[in-house]
């Protein structure tokens, strides 16, 4: 039984310098070689200042939580505040809970209040995109659905002052395909299209 | 449901039986001690390690020496990952504790520290907020290794029994998990994180990024060496997120290219293991008997699931939410879920990694629908035999193909018997008690939980824990915590937690201590009694084969098999299931 604690205890610490030192370090040490940019988090550099990570979601309000209409908006989040990449967590709405239908129906109505007067048509809960009424999983989902950037085109470009056609293009410029051509929803990253939107106006 | 989502769903099939098969050949090698591709670079880190450790790898060990070891290598394995957890605040010269973050109380650690030793990654903390980089890498990660070394030693001790030729040898422990960690894990890990890192999962020891965005308000995003521990944490169907929100964040899981290698890394081993066992055995059509039974329950879960997240949720349609697919848009049930993975990518995932006892999410699974949600129940309540974690599901599979072959043989008049050993009243005891073990401790720890006023208080009634759905997330809590599956139904608690790294937290004590023995017990003991009966087959005989021999290699008996798995489930669970997530997916009521 002793030689066998002894044996363990060695074992123990030899896995751990191993597995645990070792290991994430080579790993370490070829991630910041081969792939600087993915290793650190793909920063986003604006005029030489860090405004963010290429895929984190960020909440585009003002200090109160009110969408700023000239910028794309991102998916309901879970988090406290909204978007919080230092503490993430899921909402956990229940599939049946009445919570989880008042929650989706505030969510539907403040993106009709922001989108459907320049919608053609108007808005209805209907026309909203599930992704847009629905919270993210990571609470800092990066991406919105290319229906939902779409119905917000005609918003950015009238508050912008831009022709509908140049804010599609930007969409489809930033959005990303299926991984490995099937895998996955094609996804706007909400970031790269507000600062590309900036850049032009 | 889309074209896309079928598509991705048939192509992970057949990649994963495609990377499985070979996968299981090398394996097969490695466990007899064939000469492999990695031999010139592993033989002298292999000796190295036999020195340093003081082991000869050629004594051979019987059950109860095997045992032994076994047992005192997580009991040592738990002493220092506690020590490591609690003293993670003098770690601060190391450099690895940027953010200042002090230890967690002593009962959520108790649960923590039993939830990693036993390959379930139960998590009552959020990675980011509570744990340091050195916590992560050389505590939580280590752990990763060695629980699933261990599941898989114990699998080919198993297999050992089943096939010696009257002996008493199960082989030698230290042996087998070195070479587990050298020829397997180790090699597999480093190529799965440097893929992890080229599609952008991070891989740094930065303080967490602070800054003003373009909107002016102040953010912060943790950092941390997240790709190597993603790595093994699939790969040895751990599932212990870096990050609170596991593979949901973009950090663990950036695309769905990642998505898909992730399921696979979670299913490859185990799947790869069955095959192991038919090229060890002597007959590959063994392996591919226990290969479709797994793969016919896998696929029924897949298509359940992805059938019902498609269709949305109560809440949705009372919200007036049209949840069909539209031009642009998936729909169905994204509540909870990424957009980059949708629905498919993540009912799949969701599927893959409660079938398996990985336990990470890339979806909150207490958002699926009642059926879609009823799903992952279903995959515990099978006791992690469709795929399993990594080793635990062979030898949890083997333990009922046993059962089958015995109440096969009964039913035919016939001694039962299973490649040529005959399977007595002891092995049968053994394998009985083996299978009850996980239920048993799953149910009393879920009525203790419901029946008590400390229980109850790690269900938030506020918000999550309304109805049936208070009690879907207790019972889950204990299922996935016996299953040592590690997925949640996260609105269920055991940690308060005021601020970012653990000042003034406190731990709910009654759920992480419940949960903490809940873990051990239903880990070790299936463990001690599969062993067992590997020691009890050992010493057998092998008789030939006859006219009279019950096949179990053909389609008939993998229709029992099933039967057989699908009965013990259903009988021991379903009552309990029609209190939760079956009286949510059936009435379409809200609560």
């Amino acid at each position: 039984m002793l030689k066998d604690l002894i044996t363990s205890a060695r074992g123990m610490l030899l896995v751990t310098l191993l597995c645990g030192v070792l290991y994430p370090l080579l790993v370490t040490g070829i991630g910041q070689v081969a792939f600087p940019g993915n290793a650190n988090g793909q920063q986003v550099f604006v005029g030489g200042r860090l405004v963010g990570s290429k895929i984190i979601g960020q909440a585009f309000t003002d200090a109160k939580g009110n969408p700023l209409p000239q910028y794309f908006q991102t998916r309901p989040s879970g988090t406290t505040p909204a978007d919080n990449a230092a503490a993430t967590s899921f909402a956990n709405y229940g599939p049946n809970s009445t919570v989880t239908e008042k929650a989706i129906a505030a969510n539907i109505s403040a993106y009709i209040a922001l989108n459907g007067r320049y919608y053609p048509g108007g808005l209805t809960p209907a026309k909203v995109p599930v992704d847009a009424a629905d919270t993210s999983a990571s609470g800092v989902d990066p991406d919105i659905s290319v229906r939902n950037a779409r119905i917000q085109a005609y918003r950015i470009a009238a508050v912008r002052h831009l022709s509908l056609a140049k804010v599609r293009h930007l969409i489809s410029t930033y959005t990303s395909g299926r991984g490995l051509g099937f895998s996955g929803e094609p996804g706007v990253d909400v970031l790269e299209l507000n600062l590309a939107l900036n850049r032009l106006s | 449901m889309t074209f896309y989502g079928w598509l991705t769903i048939f192509l992970f099939v057949a990649v994963l039986t495609a990377v499985a098969i070979p996968l299981g050949g090398y394996m097969a090698a490695v466990y007899s001690g064939e000469r492999t591709l990695l031999d010139p670079i592993m033989r002298g880190p292999e000796r190295l390690l036999y020195r340093l450790m003081g082991v000869d790898p050629n004594r051979e060990q019987d059950w109860k020496q095997y045992a032994r070891s076994v047992i005192t290598f997580s009991l040592v394995g738990w002493l220092l990952l506690y020590f490591i957890l609690r003293t993670q605040g003098l770690w601060n010269f190391t450099g690895l504790n940027p953010m200042g973050f002090h230890s967690a109380p002593w009962n959520v650690t108790f649960n923590t520290v039993s939830s990693f030793l036993t390959n379930t990654n139960w998590q009552y903390y959020g990675g980011e907020t509570t744990m340091t980089y050195l916590s992560q890498m050389a505590g939580l990660a280590v752990q990763n290794y060695a629980s699933a070394a261990v599941g898989i030693v114990v699998a080919v001790a198993l297999i050992r029994g089943i096939t010696s030729r009257s002996g008493t040898s199960l082989g030698n422990f230290y042996r087998d998990f070195t070479r587990t960690i050298l020829w397997v894990l180790l090699p597999l890990s480093l190529i799965v994180s440097i893929l992890l890192v080229s599609q952008g999962s991070i891989q740094n020891f930065s303080h967490y990024l602070s800054f003003r965005g373009i909107q002016n308000l102040t953010q912060t995003i943790a950092m941390g060496p997240v790709a190597s521990q993603e790595a093994i944490k699939l790969l040895g169907t751990n599932g212990g997120g870096f990050f609170n929100t596991n593979s949901a964040h973009p950090f663990e899981n950036p695309n769905g290219f990642t998505n898909f290698l992730e399921m696979l890394s979670v299913l490859m081993i185990p799947a790869a293991l069955v095959f192991t066992y038919g090229r060890l055995v002597g007959s590959r059509r063994q392996g591919y008997a226990i290969f479709s039974t797994m793969m016919v329950m896998f696929l029924g879960a897949v298509i359940v699931c992805y059938i019902a997240e498609a269709h949305g949720s109560p809440a949705q349609h009372a919200a007036g939410l049209h949840t069909g697919v539209l031009a642009g848009s998936t729909g169905g049930n994204m509540e909870g879920k990424e957009q980059r993975f949708g629905i498919a990518g993540s009912a799949l995932f969701n599927v893959v990694t409660t079938a398996t006892s990985c336990g990470a999410v890339n979806s909150a699974i207490e958002s699926f629908t009642g059926i879609g949600g009823a799903v992952p129940f279903a995959n515990l309540s099978a006791s992690e035999v469709i795929f399993g974690g990594v080793g635990t599901g062979l030898y949890s599979i083997l333990l009922y193909v046993l059962l089958a072959v015995f109440i096969g043989g009964l039913m035919v008049g016939r001694t039962p018997e299973y490649l040529g050993k005959k399977i007595g009243a002891r092995e049968i005891k053994l394998v009985a008690l083996g299978i009850l073990i996980t239920p048993l401790s799953a149910l009393f720890a879920t009525a203790m939980a419901t029946a008590s006023s400390a229980g109850r208080a790690s269900i938030d009634t506020a918000i999550t824990g309304h109805g049936p759905q208070g009690f879907s997330e207790t019972f889950y809590a204990y299922l996935s915590q016996a299953n040592n599956n590690g997925s949640a139904f996260a609105g269920y608690s055991g940690l308060i937690q005021p601020n970012a790294g653990n000042l003034g937290a406190h731990g709910i004590t009654f759920a992480d201590l419940l949960g903490g023995f809940d873990m051990l017990f239903a880990r070790y003991a299936p463990i001690l009694f599969a062993l067992a009966v590997a020691g009890s087959l050992a010493g057998k005989r092998v008789s030939p084969a006859g006219l009279g021999t019950m096949r179990t290699d053909n389609p008939t008996f993998v229709v029992l098999l099933i039967g057989i798995i699908v009965l013990v489930g259903a009988l021991t669970f379903f009552p309990a299931l029609l209190l939760g997530p079956i009286v949510q997916g059936l009435t379409g009521h809200l609560y």
